[in-house]
This record gives C-alpha cells, structure tokens and sequence, in this order.
C-alpha cells in the first residue's frame, strides 16, 4: 500500500494527458477514419486490455476547482476505475461490465426530457452537454460497499444541462432512467433487479454545483462500463444514485422511486448520503477501504468530504430517518 | 445400463483410490488453492504488483477462501454417498483430511476478515467492539460464524484420541457437520446484494447430498425390519 501510494503521487491528472497531446491525437484521429475504427475495433477484442489507448479523446477540458488533494486523495488508474464496477445491467459481478460492456452501442444516442419541463423532446448528447465547456473534476467516489475511489471525471454541472430545458418552478424532483437493452445487457435476465434502473435527485440537489453530469474520464470518451455515454455522478451520496447510461430525464412534482430503495427497502435510501453514523444493516458504514488498499481503515467522512459544500441542503432533517 | 455404468464408475474410483498416491494426491489438490491465492498476495504485498489480488484484494482474499472453504466441505459431505453409491469402502480414508481442510480454508476466511475488516494486525488496532456487533447484528455474520464455530470444534475432535474419548457422543457431535453447512450456504445467501444464483447452486448440491442420507437411512431402517423375523 505504501507503494501504491507513490505509484499514484506519480501519476498526476495533468501529466495523464497534457493539452498539446490532445489535440495531436484528436487530429490524427479525425484524419484518420482507419486509426479510428482500429481503435474501436481493438475496444470490442480485447475488453479490459489497454482500454485508455483504445479510447477516443474528448476536446480538452478545463481544470475545475472542484479537485482533491492528492497527498491525501490519489487518483485511481484508469484500469481500476474501468475493470470494477457495478453496472447490474452487465452482470451483478464486478468484473461483469467490462466484459459485456464492448458490445453496447452507445451512438446514437437519445434522451428523451419530459414532466414539468418548459422545452421537452428528444435530445441528442451534444444538445444537452456542451462540448465546448468541459470541466475535469476530481471526485472521491464512495460505494455503498465500503469501497472507494477517486476518478477524474469530464462533464458539466447537471444544473447546466437542466437550463437547457428550462424545468418548471413546480418541478421538485428530477429522475433518472438508465438504458435497457437486453440484446445487449445479458444481465438483464440474471441480476435480480426490476428494469429500468430508476434514480432520482430532489431539484436542489440535482442543481447543486456538484452534481455532475459525466461524459468522459481521464480525459476520454467514457467507458461503456462506466456509463456511456451519459451520466450522473453525485459525490456525497453513495455510488448507486449515480446512475449511468441515461437515457431519460424527467421533471416531477413527486419523489422519484429509485431501483435499490424499492428492492430492499430497509437497506437503501432515497436520500443515500454518505453517512459514518448511518449502518447499512449488514455493515457498518464507519470505515471505508481506498482501493486497492484491503483495509478497512479509512475513516468515512461525513457527505463524503463534501459537507462543506452541501450539509446545509439536509439542515433539519433527520438523516437516521431519510437515509 | 445404469448398473453398467455405475459399475465402470466403481472401478475407476476403486483403481483410483487404491493408487497409492491417492492419500497425498488428494492433499495437494486442496493445498493448491492456498498456494495460487498465497503466491498472488506474495506479489501484491511484498513484490509491489497491485494488480495481483484484482482491483479489490480484500474481497478477492475473502471470496476466495470462503468459497474454497464451502466447496471442499461439500466435498465432504459427498465422501460417505459416493462410497455407498458405488460400492468403494476405501473411499473413506480421505473424509477427515478433506474436513479439516474445509476448516483450514475457513480459518484463513475469518483470519482475513479479521485484520482487513477489523483491522486484528495490531491490539492497538483492533476493533473488538467491531466484531462483537457483527456477530450479534449482522445475521449473515452470525451465520457465519455459527459455521465456523461448529468447524472448529470439529476439526479439533477429529483426532482418533478424541474419537475415543467421546465413544457414541463422537458421531452426535460431528453430525453438526450438516448445521456447518447449512449455515455457510445462509451466510453466502445473506450477503448477496441481488443475484443469489451461485449460493442457491450450491445449496442445491448440499440438499442432494443431505436427501441421500435420508433414503440412506430409510433403506437401512427397511433392511433392520425385514430382518426382525429372521433373527428371532
């Protein structure tokens, strides 16, 4: 673990892929139609292997404020962050989305935005993000489980995106449906959950500057696996409001229902804000381990570290109650 | 044709059992498991390859000896159905090998849940109070535990010099072995978040074998009845 620390001091975002780097690779990419399609192609052969070469760069991204201190906070390497993860679509195991994940066809892509909107309809990925006003941020990312990590996410404010469609002063609520496509997902049939996979924010949280609406990682093109080609990250709660592959928004006037809190009522939330003092009723939630740290020794921060930040949305509110 | 086979199967699970490297062959198939897992976390702790154990080395480190654990159990458990099915008595000399091996397995289990979990590597560290409200809260721990509790006792009773000492009450005792395992299978089904197919399976095999004992002991009631007239 001591090495891997300095493994990851090593690796600073910045050195990862600096901006004249980018924009070679991004011209070699758009003259080239072949280097393109050989890296796409070397995508769909060999899952898992080299997946940060064979993925498309996005237009460079500006530094956001929003980062971490990496003495404390090393980033994970792009292999952890897309080899381990739950994306019950794929598979219940870990290791199942980078597996499946290659075959998805993520383009076209549609979102459809209804409810309590002004400006509803059908839109295109470029219509909701602007690609232009990439912010690289650096989140701590804390799993339900005890795991955590910190990625360098691409995207935009979530509230940016919502601007866009003008939600109604009425609207209280915003949910998230991730895509369905058994041809594609084999585990549909095998993980045991109800389809689609449902999340939701109430209104201020989703316009909070934090929330983060993802598109890519480690300065790339997102990952099937880590949710392309759109999707949300909010980094006080636990992963699983996060949801990935999104391809509906809606406005609403009441609580969305959430796919984990309707399966196992007493063990997640609506709210699912990091919490120490809140036990799932398994495990305690009072530590946390640092991939690819084994142990359990790292003490959860309240809202996840963020508290500064959003505690005063939950002012009042009893978070043993709504947890 | 049922017979046919099952007879070839005798003969090659006599052949094989009657090599006389079988005993040892057996012990080294179920030290291989600790020695791949051992030389994984070789190269992750002391040989700085952080990708060895996978992303997440200390569910690689209790999936893994839990599993093997479980599996060499039902194994076990498969020993004395096996031997009556075909007919080979000999079968028998590896069932308290294979039994402590299941317990050896669970013992690295807990250990390591022990010092990643609880953090056990130093007094100072530990969190006793920790495991004490896993134990009682936690039911698929519980569970758990409850398993290993009976696999302790089980594998410190194997010894033929206990097997005298407790005479009748050896075999009361180590019929527990069924609750172990019954208990493992619940422990493995409680800690599933969604998908509970791969401990069903495994429930399903331990029901198999635990339905075989009950025709087992019908068939054995029936022949002691059918010979009560005979005998008097």
């Amino acid at each position: 673990m001591i090495i891997r620390i300095k493994t990851s001091a090593d690796v600073s975002s910045s050195e990862i892929t600096p901006e004249h780097v980018y924009r070679s690779r991004r011209e070699f990419m758009q003259t080239t139609a072949a280097g393109a399609l050989g890296a796409v192609a070397g995508a769909l052969l060999v899952p898992g292997a080299r997946l940060d070469a064979a993925q498309q760069d996005l237009p460079a991204a500006k530094k956001s404020a929003f980062t971490v201190d990496q003495s404390v906070d090393p980033l994970n390497t792009f292999e952890q962050i897309t080899s381990y993860n739950n994306y019950y679509e794929f598979g219940a195991r870990k290791d199942d989305p980078v597996r499946y994940a290659g075959r998805l066809t993520v383009k076209p892509w549609t979102v459809k935005v209804d409810g309590l909107v002004n400006k509803p309809g059908n839109y295109g990925v470029e219509d909701l993000v602007n690609f232009n006003q990439l912010e690289e941020r650096i989140y701590r990312h804390r799993c339900v489980e005890r795991w955590s990590m910190v990625i360098p996410w691409i995207g935009v404010s979530l509230s940016e995106v919502l601007k866009k469609v003008q939600p109604q002063p009425s609207a209280k609520y915003v949910e998230f449906t991730t895509l369905v496509r058994p041809n594609e997902m084999p585990g549909l049939q095998t993980a045991g959950l109800d389809w689609p996979y449902l999340e939701g924010l109430r209104m201020d949280e989703a316009m909070h500057p934090l929330t983060l609406m993802v598109v890519g990682l480690y300065g790339k093109v997102l990952p099937n696996q880590n949710g392309a080609p759109l999707r949300v990250h909010i980094p006080w709660k636990y992963g699983f409001k996060s949801g990935k592959s999104i391809v509906r928004i809606r406005l609403t006037d009441m609580q969305p229902h959430n796919t984990w809190a309707v399966q196992t009522p007493n063990e997640y939330g609506f709210y699912a804000n990091v919490n120490p003092t809140v036990d799932h009723p398994r495990w305690s939630q009072a530590r946390e381990r640092r991939l690819p740290s084994p142990l359990l020794n790292r003490p959860t921060l309240i809202f996840n570290g963020y508290g500064d930040q959003v505690a005063s949305l939950y002012a009042g509110m009893d978070l043993r109650k709504f947890y | 044709m049922a017979t046919r086979l099952r007879e070839r199967l005798a003969a090659l699970v006599a052949a094989a059992v009657g090599w006389r490297f079988f005993k040892p062959a057996v012990f080294v198939a179920c030290l291989s498991p600790a020695i791949w897992l051992g030389y994984r976390a070789w190269r992750f702790f002391l040989g700085g390859d952080l990708t060895a154990l996978g992303v997440d080395p200390s569910a690689t480190l209790e999936h893994e000896t839990g599993k093997t654990a479980l599996i060499v159990l039902l194994i076990t458990l498969s020993v004395t159905p096996l031997r009556r099915l075909l007919g080979v008595n000999r079968l028998q000399i590896v069932r308290r090998m294979l039994g402590v091996w299941s317990f050896t397995y669970a013992a690295l289990h807990v250990s390591i849940y022990l010092v990643v979990d609880q953090l056990c590597y130093s007094t100072q560290t530990c969190d006793l109070s920790g495991i004490w409200q896993d134990v009682l809260k936690r039911r698929f721990i519980f569970a758990g535990a409850t398993a290993f509790v009976i696999l302790s006792s089980l594998a410190i009773t194997s010894t033929t010099g206990w097997q005298r000492r407790l005479r009748k009450n050896w075999q009361r005792l180590h019929r527990l072995v069924y609750v172990a395992a019954v208990a493992a299978i619940v422990h493995f089904v409680w800690i599933q978040k969604s998908d509970i197919r791969e401990p069903l399976r495994w429930g399903f095999f331990l029901a198999v074998l635990l339905a075989l004992r009950v025709v087992f002991a019908i068939q054995k009631r029936r022949r002691a009845r059918v010979r009560l007239p005979v005998t008097a």
